[in-house]
């Protein structure tokens, strides 16, 4: 009996219309193409943020904001941009495209998942609020301490770190149900024939950044959970006073940051060479040498979370254990830089928006590795240390390496989700502007810190004058050419030319054997892979 | 599959709901060991900063004089710096920015607070020493920071510290530096 009502349950094409729809929603595409939305709404909140810090730091001087307000959009642009923008994002891509590539007719866990997603609106607003709060004489505004909530600073902050505690344990309770969705999803639901190592290399990249989210993200939440006992219920975790070590804070909130850095770039690591592949007409080279560097990363990214404070004391053993190890996870990153060299190597290319995102993506995210390498150099990182350097190097990690990957991918997949093409003329007008903007914004930041400009400073030297100065002007360039996105978004939602079902002529694998759009319910009936 | 009795076989939907709920399990208690990690990381770290010294601490108590030879053949110099934490209406200062001495040679220097409130302070100093790996090798004999300080309104109190750096100071170590941060009282809070 149950047999059948639960087939015609799967069967059904009908389901709520309007905003009870989105609501109550178990439909993998559905919630996929929500997490989207809300990631992109959420970069142009961060987006703005860090618009009016760079507008303040156009000159030297206090001009259009106070400090206290300046260092409150420092750490929430930097909160939104990681757990609200980068993570949705590839949530979301996770939701559309993994049961499409494992040929598995949704996610494992849907009514779960339609949790997972309505999680993050709530935490979003919690992260905000303060700011509007203090308009009303409540409180001082947002969390003021950076992303990194360092005691004893947010022992001693207003209510925004309370607000930004509450809000991080709601985002880690969303990204780990997402992440058991996807490994329960990965394990059981692949369809018939398809091993593990025929797995697409996105799954793959999912798969490994979902078991780094279950291992890391209680650690982030115990750690912030201590946090919020030292500030309100007398305990002294962190405070000296009562026997605690502020520096033990560091210690819990890095073994979990520094896998976050790979949790944010292994599912673009999955998507980016079956790109080049498609582009390149011919097979992805060392599709197994990539598999194990994502497992190499993956375990050795939770040992080296130390040299994120070299400063802060450590013996000389220690210092050099986690320089060594940070400077080992260059190895099977340059397996996977030489994998995508060698896949694109004599390959019959054409340079369409998601090929051009990708090549670029390929050069600014190997800068973004390469300055990493000389930040791990102990001695080198006691001058560069909370230095403009750093922030240029995590933007070319985070920005070129995530955001501009995740915008690949959205070029790459958006004809098969809208079953339209974008525009091609404005996609490339947009990753020029894109590329060149973003570099003009951050090459000046290198040289910044390389000259002794600390981060997080409202106020700088007047020799730092000109770089800061081309940097907001590029800055802002940046931030308004992603209103090309969205308008070549928004218009290939609403028409277009046709895509075929195959949309690019080198594509391969299950989600392009699918009419695009693809069905509402697909692969009711699992394919078989040989 | 012969020996299915009283129920039918399970349905392909049914095995994959199973096989999932198994795995959710799984994955669930694996994120419980990650918290309990988590908490388990506060005295793992304690216990790994008591053994090696990494984190600056020494032992809260005095220690016992032993029969140190002093060794005449080399010098240590040894700086005090201190703190006053926020909440603390208090002046603290070493009367003596630094002291050059033999390892094993008993000191004795003095700090000076003074409570500018017009109450009743009490007060608790930490010490930390710098380099951490030599932390050990600092040895207080007598020291204020073992227990709260309670001063007077407007009363300066003199403070004396006495030690010795052990002669199995690592050969490497010439200067160390001793802070001191005064902290209201945690007691006196509640």
């Amino acid at each position: 009996m149950s047999t059948t009502t639960v087939a015609h349950h799967d069967d059904h094409a009908e389901h709520p219309t309007g905003i009870m729809r989105w609501l109550t929603t178990t439909n993998h595409k559905d919630i996929g193409t929500m997490y989207l939305t809300f990631s992109l709404i959420m970069f142009f909140v961060g987006g703005a943020m860090i618009l009016a810090i760079r507008a303040e730091l156009f000159q030297p001087g206090l001009q259009l904001i106070n400090p206290e307000f300046f260092n409150q959009l420092i750490g929430v642009h930097a909160l939104i941009m990681i757990f609200a923008a980068l993570m949705p994002a590839a949530t979301g891509f996770a939701n559309w495209m993994i049961p499409l590539q494992i040929g598995a007719p949704d996610m494992a866990l849907p009514r779960l998942n339609n949790w997972g997603f309505w999680l993050l609106p709530p935490s979003a607003i919690l992260l905000t609020l303060p700011f509007t709060l203090a308009m009303f004489g409540i409180g001082d505004g947002a969390l003021a301490t950076g992303w990194t909530f360092y005691p004893p600073l947010s022992v001693q902050g207003g209510i925004g770190v309370d607000f930004a505690i509450f809000a991080v344990h709601l985002l880690g309770i969303s990204s780990v149900l997402g992440s058991i969705n996807i490994i329960v999803t990965l394990f059981n639901m692949r369809a018939p024939g398809m091993t593990l190592m025929k797995m697409p290399l996105f799954a793959w990249g999912w798969l490994i950044t979902a078991f780094l989210l279950v291992a890391t993200i209680p650690v982030l939440a115990g750690a912030v959970t201590m946090l919020l006992t030292d500030r309100h219920f007398g305990t002294h975790f962190f405070d000296a006073a009562g026997g605690g070590d502020p520096v033990m804070f560091q210690h819990l909130f890095w073994f979990f940051g520094h896998p976050e850095v790979y949790i944010l770039l292994l599912p673009v690591w999955g998507f980016i060479p079956q790109i080049l592949e498609t582009f390149s007409r011919k097979p992805m080279y060392g599709y197994k040498a990539q598999v194990y560097s994502f497992w190499a990363i993956g375990a050795l990214s939770v040992v080296v979370w130390a040299h994120h404070f070299f400063t802060s004391g450590m013996p000389v053993p220690a210092l050099l254990y986690f320089m060594y190890s940070t400077m080992a996870i260059s190895l099977p990153l340059a397996v996977m830089f030489f994998c995508w060299i060698k896949t694109m190597w004599k390959g019959s290319m054409s340079f369409e928006t998601p090929m051009l995102f990708t090549v670029g993506w390929i050069i600014l995210f190997g800068i973004g590795g390469l300055t990493g390498l000389v930040l791990a150099d102990v001695a080198a990182d006691a001058q560069y240390h909370n230095s403009y350097f750093v922030v240029a190097h995590f933007h070319y990690t985070l920005f070129a390496g995530g955001i501009m990957g995740i915008m690949a991918g959205v070029y790459f997949w958006l004809p098969k989700m809208t079953g339209h093409m974008y525009n091609e003329k404005l996609g490339k007008i947009h990753f020029w502007l894109t590329a060149i903007s973003f570099n003009l914004t951050f090459i000046p930041q290198f040289f910044l810190g390389l000259a002794g400009m600390p981060r997080r400073i409202p106020d700088y030297a007047l020799q730092f004058a000109e770089f800061n100065m081309i940097s907001s002007i590029a800055a802002f360039v940046l931030g308004l050419s992603q209103l090309l996105f969205v308008y070549n978004i928004v218009s290939c939602v609403k028409g277009g030319k046709k895509a075929t079902d195959q949309v690019w002529e080198g594509a391969k694998g299950l989600e392009w054997t699918l009419p695009s759009p693809p069905p509402y319910h697909s692969f009711t009936e699992q394919p078989t892979v040989k | 599959m012969a020996k299915v009795k009283n129920s039918e076989p399970l349905s392909q939907k049914q095995q994959l709901d199973l096989k999932n709920k198994v795995l959710v399990r799984k994955l669930l208690w694996m994120l419980l060991g990650s918290l309990l990690f988590a908490f388990a990381l506060v005295p793992i770290y304690d216990v790994l900063c008591e053994m090696t010294g990494l984190n600056g601490k020494t032992k809260n108590s005095a220690a016992v004089l032993a029969e140190a030879k002093v060794d005449e053949s080399r010098w240590v110099t040894v700086q005090f710096t201190t703190n006053v934490m926020p909440g603390l209406g208090w002046n603290f200062y070493p009367k003596q920015s630094s002291i050059k001495m033999h390892p094993g040679q008993i000191e004795t220097v003095a700090f000076v607070a003074k409570n500018t409130t017009n109450q009743v302070v009490i007060g608790r100093a930490i010490p930390s020493i710098s380099p951490g790996i030599a932390a050990a090798n600092l040895k207080k004999i007598e020291c204020f920071c073992f227990v709260n300080q309670a001063l007077k309104p407007g009363e300066e109190k003199e403070m004396p510290l006495r030690f010795f750096v052990s002669p199995q100071l690592p050969k490497d170590v010439s200067d160390m530096t001793l802070s001191y941060a005064f902290f209201p009282s945690a007691d006196d809070i509640k």
